[in-house]
């Protein structure tokens, strides 16, 4: 075989190569989506994050807006303080409520923004104290059934 | 001419681990000649070639070509000096991923930047030479022994070499292939004005060409002399080696740990029991 | 009974320093081939050729396994997501274990059986056939000119053919997934879309392909330099490479993953 034919070989396997690395970069993976240009940090405390993980979305009316950057314990106030990547052409007011969300009944967790009516903006860094921790299930369950024990008690009581 | 030879090997002992292969090698080749060194398989023939060539270096004493220390030199001066050699292999070791004709043009493109018109011309003429010129295109593959080793013939002398080493040349040759390769080796010799060696146990055929042999022989040289000298030696044996004779210095039994009588009394014993 | 267990003693002494001995001496190997790779980038032709051998001839093989990988994927997948009713999960499960696991060691493990041994066997039986001997007497370095572009050729392909390999098994899953079972193309996407990161999945999956390119290499063309020039030795070193590198893979891989994905 000469070398033409063995160049033009090698060049189409490294041409469909790089073709297939580009479909997982833009198709598979979210490289269009999540390296669209500059981002700013903004941090927030929880009282309970839940599940949440680090890399989890940060989203605002369903819209992915940003992603979280990490995830630390405040050694003094025992508070989760999350630390936000968010992208810069979306600002919020500085009312904006952050709250921790389950995509789905089993899904992953996210931190969702419940945008406020304020005319001042989040400023880059910004520590926002308003937020409403995760539904913890378990939490919620047994919480539930307690309601519901005590109702039915309240219940016979009455009737008597 | 130069006067002083072109090798010159002095007290050279070589030792492979423990296991001593030359002892005592003195040896001279001069410039234009063609000289055999002759022995049995594995009597180190093969060794002083690659001394030569610098692929290993001598336990002591001294290996000098052209007047250098072959194994005094840097990596760089040896290649230098090997650019200078051409070597044939025992059987042929062409590249056999590469056609006849790359194979000969392998060293003119990898040590020079000549055009490849250039190139073109001299592999025909090397071609030509040991007559395969229309075997150009052929792969490795599909030459025969007697072919192989003429186109590894045309790629030993690719760069006109000063010396030229053949490793078994006659090796598994049939007869009019090896008074091919024979003659060529002599002729292009004489045509080209270098030296060669020729490592070889085929007496009959190096005894035509050669000027100069050495009997090499448990790693020692044990006789020299020309052609002629060597046919009428007395030295025992020389004379079972050039006469073929089964018997002789060279014995036909191997060394054996007990006599011939004991071991049939002696039985299997016990190492015969593997399982 | 104490020369007995000193014999014994004595061997697995004498195996164990010989492997040892054995790994310097590919480590040294290694740092020569890198030494000496000049020649192979500067007439990159010769690199070229090697990646033809390696890895365009390794493209049939990694593009049907890949195809039938995703294929098996998209059906055991969605056979159980269904069970717990997100099936249009699918997308995410078929693309995360491609990208971050099985594209680069499936395809490794292809590239060492198929392109790594023939590279021991072609080095071994030039080695037997003495054309490297050859070649240093023509004052050729066999390490630059045999070696290196083999190397360089394996290094470079690896991550193109497990990005291959990855690419159509999403493809087969998406095949079997969307198309025969009837999951939401839509959302088979756009999950895999916001589940995949680049950074995070991707780019650690070729930095896995990349170091697996490196070890398939230089095991297979150690192992072919340092066969015994015989038949059976070169029978032998090609079995090794397949056998050596397949561990190595499957090691390098835990511990890659170990550093990767610990969060």
């Amino acid at each position: 075989m000469n070398r033409a034919t063995i160049d033009l070989w090698v060049g189409a396997f490294v041409a469909i190569g790089l073709v297939s690395l580009l479909f997982l970069a833009l198709k598979v993976g979210n490289l269009a989506a999540s390296s669209s240009g500059e981002t700013y940090r903004l941090q927030a405390e929880f009282d309970n994050i839940g599940g949440l993980k680090v890399r989890a979305p940060v989203k605002s009316a369903g819209v992915v807006v940003g992603r979280v950057a990490d995830i630390r314990l405040d050694p003094e106030s025992y508070r989760a303080v999350v630390a936000m990547n968010v992208e810069s052409r979306f600002k919020f007011p500085r009312d904006t409520i952050l709250t921790i969300n389950t995509s789905g009944l089993l899904g992953e967790q996210y931190v969702g923004f419940e945008v406020g009516g304020d005319s001042e903006l989040i400023k880059d860094g910004a520590i926002l104290k308003k937020t409403q921790s995760a539904v913890v299930l378990e939490k919620l369950i047994s919480q539930f059934m307690f309601n519901k024990a005590a109702e039915g008690g309240d219940g016979g009581s009455d009737k008597k | 001419m130069n006067d002083d030879p072109l090798i010159r090997l002095t007290d050279v002992n070589f030792a492979y681990d423990q296991r001593p292969i030359l002892t005592g090698i003195n040896l001279v080749i001069p410039r234009g000649k063609v000289v055999a060194i002759m022995g049995l398989s594995g009597c180190g023939k093969t060794t002083t070639l690659r001394l030569i060539g610098g692929q290993i270096r001598p336990s002591s004493g001294r290996v000098e070509v052209d007047g250098q220390v072959v194994h005094e030199l840097d990596s760089d001066g040896l290649y230098e000096l090997r650019r200078r050699m051409g070597m044939l292999f025992q059987f042929g070791a062409l590249f056999t991923d590469m056609s006849v004709y790359d194979n000969i043009a392998f060293q003119m493109r990898e040590h020079t930047d000549l055009p490849e018109e250039l190139i073109h011309d001299m592999v025909m003429m090397k071609l030509h030479a040991v007559g395969l010129r229309g075997a150009a295109g052929l792969m490795p593959s599909e030459l025969s022994g007697g072919m192989a080793r003429r186109v590894a013939l045309a790629r030993a002398i690719a760069l006109d070499p000063m010396l030229i080493m053949y490793d078994e040349p006659f090796a598994g040759l049939d007869p009019i292939s090896l008074s091919i390769v024979g003659e060529l080796i002599r002729k292009l010799n004489d045509a080209l004005g270098t030296s060669s060696i020729v490592v070889t146990h085929d007496v009959q055929e190096s005894l035509k060409i050669v000027d100069y042999i050495y009997f090499v022989s448990a790693g020692k040289i044990v006789a020299e002399g020309t052609a002629e000298e060597i046919k009428h030696s007395t030295e025992p044996y020389v004379h079972q080696f050039v006469w073929g004779e089964p018997d002789g210095p060279v014995n036909f039994h191997y060394p054996a740990p007990r006599p011939y009588g004991e071991e049939m009394l002696a039985g299997p014993g016990k190492k015969q029991v593997w399982w | 009974m104490v020369n007995a267990l000193r014999r014994i003693l004595e061997a697995l002494g004498r195996r164990v320093t010989g492997r040892i001995w054995r790994l310097g001496f590919a480590a040294r190997f290694l740092f020569a081939t890198l030494l000496h790779s000049g020649t192979a980038l500067k007439r990159f032709h010769l690199t070229i050729r090697e990646i033809y051998f390696t890895g365009v001839l390794s493209l049939i093989i990694i593009l049907v396994s890949g195809l039938f990988v995703g294929m098996v994927l998209g059906l055991q997948g969605y056979d159980t997501l269904q069970r717990y009713g997100s099936t249009e999960a699918l997308g995410i499960l078929v693309a995360l274990s491609l990208v971050r696991e099985l594209g680069p060691v499936v395809s490794a493990l292809l590239f060492a059986s198929r392109a790594g041994s023939a590279i021991t066997a072609e080095i071994g039986l030039m080695k037997a056939t003495e054309q490297l001997s050859a070649m240093e007497m023509m004052a050729v370095d066999p390490i630059a000119r045999v070696v290196a572009p083999r190397f360089w050729a394996g290094v470079i392909s690896m991550p193109l053919l497990a990005a291959l390999f990855s690419a159509m098994g999403i493809f087969g899953g998406y095949l079997v997934g969307v198309q025969l079972i009837g999951v939401d193309e839509g959302s088979f996407w756009s999950q895999m879309q916001a589940s995949v990161d680049f950074r995070e999945d991707i780019i650690n999956g070729v930095i896995k392909s990349f170091v697996f390119g490196v070890i398939v290499s230089w095991i297979a063309v150690f192992e072919g330099y340092d066969s015994e020039p015989t038949a059976e030795g070169v029978s032998g070193a090609t079995t090794r490479t397949v056998v050596t590198s397949s561990l190595a893979i499957l090691f390098a891989d835990f511990i890659l993953t170990a550093f990767m994905f610990r969060g």
